[in-house]
């Protein structure tokens, strides 16, 4: 490149402005394929948030909801329960949930936003398998120190009602939370957290 | 006859004479350095494997099914009714491994002789890139079978991307183009394994050969060829590539079909190191196997990826540091500032730190194939960091080693004693 080459001023600002041009629509024809990785809307309908309406349930009792194909349960817990879950605390090889397995909010000992409420995934974080509810008239099966959760009868995994692993469990995670959020007192959202519905 | 078929070639000559110059630049006067060895078989038997991951696969793809529904009994199919279904299907998988084997050694000559150093840098970010990409390609493939280590082996390498912080859980999201991995993940994975990276896979060998082929091949010796030249301006320490090396090649392209050809008759799973067995099981979105462990190429890193603790409640400085580990290679050229190239003329610190990290990587992929409790538990109070599998401890510290290896490259390489470099290279 030893010869100077006369460049023409006018000539290379086209040059530049139809790149830029050129590049634009470049990112532009990107976006369609970009966008059509996300989730369709039959996919997006499958996995659209549940809404529960916990006033319906009796407390103690057990409400079960499918969502995104799996069973989620929801309970209102008593007072007694809450207390029998505190109980528990040496007994559970998470207490404080420390494993993610649960949003933020529910990220304390009785793996809920309000502690009355209960919100699962009701799936068995070992094989799979759905859990029974066994309440503390089941000692006879479960140990004079039973006092209510839920029994894995594939592999006899163990959780509380906050959905804790008790310690010996071939489970090694507590029960997943699901995201939820409260609509109004009685009426519960599950799978969609209040940060997401704001933004 | 021969004139004919000389004047047939005169003619196609005439018209394109690239592709007899093209031969010329690239093989017939391509002049390779005449010292060679062992470990220079594995550039050439990588694109073998290429080729023969190419044929079986495009034979596989009529008849495999992409769908969610369909994939698993695809692939059973495939091995039962299909006529020779079966040794296609365990030479693509068989072929996977093998594709492994080979860069890696392939990689480790790059280490022995400093084949990434000036001039070559590019030739081996070249080739790290398509190391990324055939990462790549052995993720998206292994989902399609659609068993159980498939959809979970998955299931856990889109959700490190949810541990990004902030755009996380809409990243992993997007990867899946569905809540959990689903129909739609296994569809857009076989259009990237079957076609998108591919495509990109052989437009890097091109560029990673033309790379290569500008600045010439490093040798056993590390040692310029073309400083010293004959009359006719070729490299006296050279020979052309066609005929000596093609043969050459060949020879260890028989030897490695040999051993290709009896794990796939006789071992195509090799104990559930090639094959995992839990993926002859079909995919259960309800149902997670105990133990996940990817295919043994990918272990070293998932490793790393398990040891680290999770920091301020996220796996996220775990997946950054799987990243680093991997990302890392690409810095090589300027984190080794030895002045010589070949571990031939280097010193003890050089040779001891590639053997420590040739231990550390092995023992790295060993524990990720296995659960973290494989080497049972310290007694209390040995509780550390959460943790007293003794397992996850070696891990921890083999990652420590792994990362010094790089870490501290420029120190020790810059104080190694090296020996004299000779002029030419050595018989």
């Amino acid at each position: 490149m030893s010869e100077q080459v006369k460049v023409d001023p006018q000539r290379r600002t086209l040059v530049i402005a139809a790149s830029a041009v050129g590049g634009a629509a470049a990112v532009g024809a990107a976006v369609p394929f970009v966008m059509s990785l996300w989730p369709s809307e039959r996919a997006k309908a499958a996995g659209a948030p549940v809404e529960v309406d916990i006033s319906k349930l009796a407390p103690g009792e057990l409400g079960v909801y499918e969502w995104r194909g799996k069973p989620v349960w929801v309970m209102r817990r008593t007072q007694a329960m809450l207390n029998d879950i505190k109980q528990d605390d040496a007994k559970v090889s998470d207490p404080q949930s420390s494993v993610d397995q649960q949003p933020a909010y529910a990220k304390n000992e009785y793996r809920s936003a309000k502690p009355e409420l209960m919100v699962l995934v009701g799936v068995c974080t070992h094989l799979g398998c759905s859990p029974k509810l066994k309440g503390p008239a089941d000692k006879a099966e479960m140990g004079a120190d039973w006092n209510g959760g839920f029994y894995c009868p594939c592999h006899g995994s163990k959780f509380d009602l906050a959905g804790r692993v008790f310690k010996g469990s071939p489970a090694p995670k507590n029960l997943e939370v699901p995201p939820y959020t409260y609509l109004s007192e009685t009426t519960v959202l599950i799978g969609e957290d209040k940060e997401k519905k704001g933004a | 006859m021969a004139s004919r078929l000389m004047a047939l070639w005169n003619w196609f000559d005439a018209r394109m004479p690239t592709a007899a110059e093209q031969w010329r630049i690239h093989a017939a006067e391509y002049y390779a350095p005449k010292n060679f060895n062992f470990w220079y078989f594995f550039g050439s038997l990588a694109l073998l494997v290429l080729v023969i991951q190419i044929v079986s696969g495009i034979f596989l793809t009529m008849n495999y099914k992409p769908d969610a529904a369909l994939a698993f009994g695809s692939v059973e199919y495939i091995m039962r009714d299909v006529p020779g279904g079966w040794i296609i299907r365990y030479i693509h998988s068989t072929g996977a491994s093998a594709f492994f084997i080979v860069v890696y050694l392939h990689m480790f000559r790059g280490l022995l002789y400093g084949s990434y150093k000036q001039p070559r840098e590019l030739v081996w970010i070249f080739g790290v890139v398509i190391y990324l990409s055939l990462m790549g390609e052995a993720f998206f493939g292994y989902l399609l079978p659609w068993g159980q280590m498939s959809y979970w082996g998955a299931q856990v390498i889109v959700n490190l991307f949810g541990t990004v912080p902030f755009i996380g859980p809409d990243l992993a999201l997007w990867i899946r183009g569905d809540y959990v991995v689903s129909d739609a993940t296994l569809n857009r994975f076989f259009a990237l394994h079957v076609i998108a990276l591919p495509l990109v896979l052989l437009g890097l060998v091109v560029v990673h050969l033309l790379a290569l082929h500008d600045v010439g091949s490093n040798n056993p010796d590390g040692v310029d060829i073309k400083k010293v030249k004959d009359a006719n301006g070729h490299p006296v320490d050279g020979i052309p590539f066609h005929p000596y090396y093609t043969v050459k090649d060949i020879m260890g392209a028989v030897v490695f079909l040999g051993v290709f050809c009896f794990v796939l008759f006789f071992v195509p799973e090799v104990g559930g190191y090639f094959l995992e067995y839990n993926n002859f099981i079909p995919a259960d979105p309800l149902k997670t196997p105990p133990h996940i462990a990817p295919v043994w190429y990918f272990t070293p890193y998932y490793s790393i990826l398990r040891a680290v603790p999770p920091l301020f409640n996220s796996q996220f400085p775990g997946v950054l540091a799987m990243g680093v580990a991997v990302l890392i290679f690409f810095f090589l050229p300027w984190l080794d500032r030895s002045p010589v190239k070949s571990i031939r003329y280097r010193g003890s610190l050089w040779k001891a730190a590639l053997a420590i990290f040739v231990v550390v990587f092995l023992v790295l992929g060993y524990l990720g194939t296995e659960p973290t409790t494989v080497w049972g538990q310290f007694k209390d109070p040995w509780n550390i960091l959460d943790t007293k599998d003794v397992a996850t401890w070696v891990a921890r510290l083999c990652s420590i080693v792994y990362f010094l290896f790089f870490f501290l490259m420029p120190w020790y390489t810059a104080r190694d004693s090296v020996k004299p470099v000779p002029e030419r290279v050595t018989a």
